[in-house]
């Protein structure tokens, strides 16, 4: 009898297991921990964790922030449009504001030391993509996201969308230097 | 009990087909395969604008195109055909009569009226929100309509699936032991498929009257959790339904018979129970859920997920092997594979599905439902080529190698050009594994998915992607093209056949459609005691293949700035 017919013994649960596939499901079972564990064990001792801070906002609150931040600490302005470039103390609050279609503003930070970044977005979905690093993030509106990082090189990374928001999407594009 | 008038049997392969099931199974066949074609055919002119060296069209007609691909292949074509299947495993293989033949043209006409009136509303322009459709992002409010009457036609279709089995059992038309482990897969498929049809009601309905004005708030992190439920879940449909189809092929080509039943029908149990949860691994790069949210249903819903899988991954192999090791290949670890039918598409279209579904679409499934390896994943050019192999590679690879059979047995017409036949497969199969593998690879530079241009045009701040970036897009296009022309050949050549392919009549053709069974047991078989050492061996391949490359993932996080 195949696969297309009833099987051949009625009491078919009561018949004996094959030995590769007890030893298949064995070490498939024991694969299957060992990449639980790799969760919870990067938690603990890896470097590159999301945290669980986030909070629900809107549009209003988060950009008042924002404001409160460019006006604090603004080393100066780039690019035809003027956008501020901030450079936040060490350890303090970072804001980044996503929207149809920008990034804003342009962050200044040092190299080794740790900020909280806060991010969130005043319209749709939008895609935190860091380049050429590869960190991506979710941003989703009405929600602030918060998250300590510690940038380990120095250099120019361009913040990429990469969520769909309309026809402007490719051309979303924000900036991050690091010293 | 069923009029006897009202049955037909197949000369070739002794399965009896009820004939309102039989035209149901053929019309849900042919709309899935034109909707494979429309899919198709907006697929190519996707891959020429996302080839930077073509760079075809404007954006707008991008994003409008990239959303009628995803629905058009990824739910039309695929539960069209799925529909046919869950008929044929239910009333063909039960020798059952269809419950309630009406209500499943019902469904099979409110499928059809959603399904265009969806794709109406792409087309109008107003609607490229992509598949996916996150609010606060809208689209016109007959876009929501038509998905959410085609799930209503495709939910009648489950349900008419087992009614089949009830009136089957009741009447004992296969006797009164179990449903065959086919039809078993089949409705694992069914029961995933409602569950997933109710999540999509439960966000889309509630998103349809916030469209035209009833509801004034939709949460958009809700929406991501909910449409995922629907989302992912639907890829489950599709994994239970083309393993059946493995194992079905397996029948039909070999006469296999599973293992053993216990293990293989547990492996899909795991799937019921395990899968609807891991669609969290969609979230896991989001605002707002927990670690250790994430962490629960990732790996203990989805990685169990991934263990039934692993099983039919030696499982349908194994199959494969004992009945072949039965007929005399049973020389070394792989003569059986050696002397299996190369030249056959439905057993090549099966293999290279098995193989394309488990190296390509499994392994790189579980690098992204990962939480922190999610991170330097997430919406990059990775994520479509991971579900383009287990889709496109996986399911839609075993439907066409399917659908090779049914032509002679369901239609009753030859396949034209059996010649070409032999290749398509292979091209398609091939394709599909370069398109997939530098898709990933461009992805794995950071190259963004549903990406208009990626050199930035018009951007406030340029980013240069490294040159290998362009590399791989190119040669992942030159992949598409060929996969695009297997793609191509299988619909020209199906249309043909079912059109004009000769008749085969009502009597027995002289190539045998259906091998005999094999006799039960694996006794006598194998090398030193194991009786499929050959399976063993390409599965644990398979395991060294799946821990180097996750363990390589991890350095790559490992570099990355520090995240707290």
């Amino acid at each position: 009898m195949s696969s297309l017919q009833p099987p051949v013994e009625r009491i078919w649960w009561k018949e004996p297991i094959e030995g590769v596939e007890l030893f298949w499901v064995a070490i498939a079972l024991v694969w299957a921990i060992v990449m639980f564990v790799m969760m919870p064990y990067w938690h603990v001792y890896g470097k590159q964790n999301l945290s669980n801070e986030a909070y629900r906002t809107s549009p209003e609150t988060f950009s008042n922030k924002v404001k409160a931040m460019v006006d604090q600490h603004t080393v100066r302005k780039e690019t035809v449009r003027e956008i501020p470039v901030v450079h936040p103390p060490e350890g303090s609050d970072v804001y980044l504001l996503a929207r149809l279609w920008d990034w804003y503003p342009i962050i200044e930070l040092e190299k080794d030391k740790t900020y909280r970044l806060h991010l969130s977005s005043m319209d749709w979905n939008h895609g935190f993509s860091l380049q050429p690093e590869n960190i991506n993030l979710q941003v989703v509106p009405g929600y602030e996201m918060v998250v300590k990082i510690t940038p380990n090189k120095s250099g120019e990374f361009t913040i990429v969308c990469n969520e769909y928001c309309g026809i402007g999407h490719h051309a979303m594009t924000g900036k991050i230097y690091v010293k | 009990m069923a009029n006897t008038a009202e049955f037909r049997t197949c000369p070739d392969t002794g399965l009896k087909f009820h004939k309102p099931a039989e035209t149901l199974m053929k019309l849900n066949a042919v709309a899935g395969i034109v909707f494979l074609l429309v899919g198709g055919v907006i697929g190519l002119l996707v891959l020429l604008t996302r080839w930077p060296a073509v760079h075809l069209l404007q954006a707008d007609m991008f994003y409008m195109l990239l959303t009628a691909h995803g629905i058009d292949v990824l739910i039309f074509w695929i539960i069209f055909f799925e529909i046919a299947v869950l008929y044929f495993v239910s009333s063909t293989l039960l020798s059952s009569r269809l419950a309630g033949p009406r209500w499943a043209w019902l469904g099979f006409i409110l499928m059809v009226v959603g399904s265009v009136m969806t794709n109406v509303a792409v087309f109008q322009g107003k609607s490229s929100v992509m598949m996916t459709s996150y609010v606060p992002m809208a689209a016109e409010p007959h876009f929501y309509l038509g998905l959410i009457l085609f799930a209503v036609g495709a939910l009648i279709g489950c349900f008419v699936f087992l009614g089949t089995l009830v009136i089957a059992r009741a009447e004992r038309t296969y006797g009164d032991g179990s449903i065959p482990l086919v039809t078993f897969g089949g409705l694992v498929a069914c029961i995933i498929a409602i569950f997933t049809i109710a999540s999509g009601a439960i966000i889309l309905i509630p998103t349809f009257l916030w469209k035209i004005g009833y509801i004034n708030y939709i949460d958009p992190l809700m929406y991501r959790v909910i449409w995922w439920g629907m989302g992912h879940s639907s890829q489950q449909i599709n994994v239970s339904a083309h393993i059946a189809v493995w194992y079905a092929i397996a029948g039909v080509v070999f006469g296999a018979k599973p293992l053993s039943e216990k293990v293989s029908r547990m492996a899909f149990l795991l799937y019921i129970l395990f899968l609807q949860l891991a669609s969290a691994h969609h979230l896991l790069s989001d605002p707002g859920l927990s670690s250790e949210w994430k962490i629960f249903n990732t790996s203990y819903a989805m990685y169990l997920a991934v263990l039934a899988s692993m099983i039919h991954g030696l499982t349908v192999p194994g199959a494969i092997e004992a009945a072949q090791r039965k007929r005399g290949f049973n020389k070394g670890l792989f003569e059986w594979l050696r002397k299996a039918p190369w030249g056959n598409p439905s057993f090549s279209g099966m293999f290279l599905s098995l193989i394309i579904f488990g190296f390509l679409g499994g392994i790189t499934g579980v690098m992204m439902g990962t939480e922190q390896l999610n991170m330097i994943i997430h919406n990059t050019l990775y994520v479509p080529g991971h579900f383009h192999a287990t889709v496109v590679g996986g399911t839609t690879l075993a439907f066409m190698a399917l659908t090779y059979w049914l032509v002679p047995v369901l239609f009753r017409r030859d396949v034209v050009l059996p010649g070409l036949a032999k290749w398509q497969p292979y091209l398609f199969g091939f394709g599909m594994i370069g398109f997939t593998l530098f898709m990933m690879g461009a992805g794995t530079l950071g190259v963004p998915r549903r990406h208009w241009d990626i050199s930035f045009s018009g951007a406030l701040f340029q980013h240069q992607y490294p040159e290998v970036a362009y590399l791989m897009l190119g040669l992942m296009a030159i992949s598409g093209l060929l996969a695009i022309t297997g793609g191509a050949l299988f619909v020209l050549q199906i249309v043909a056949s079912v059109l004009f392919g000769r008749r085969r009549g009502e009597s027995k053709g002289p190539v045998a459609l259906i091998a005999e069974p094999v006799a039960p047991g694996v006794h006598g078989i194998g090398i030193g005691g194991i009786s499929v050492p050959g399976t063993l061996v390409l599965a644990l391949v398979f395991l060294v293949s799946f821990i180097l490359y996750y363990f390589v993932n991890w350095k790559y996080l490992s570099q990355v700035w520090g995240l707290a």
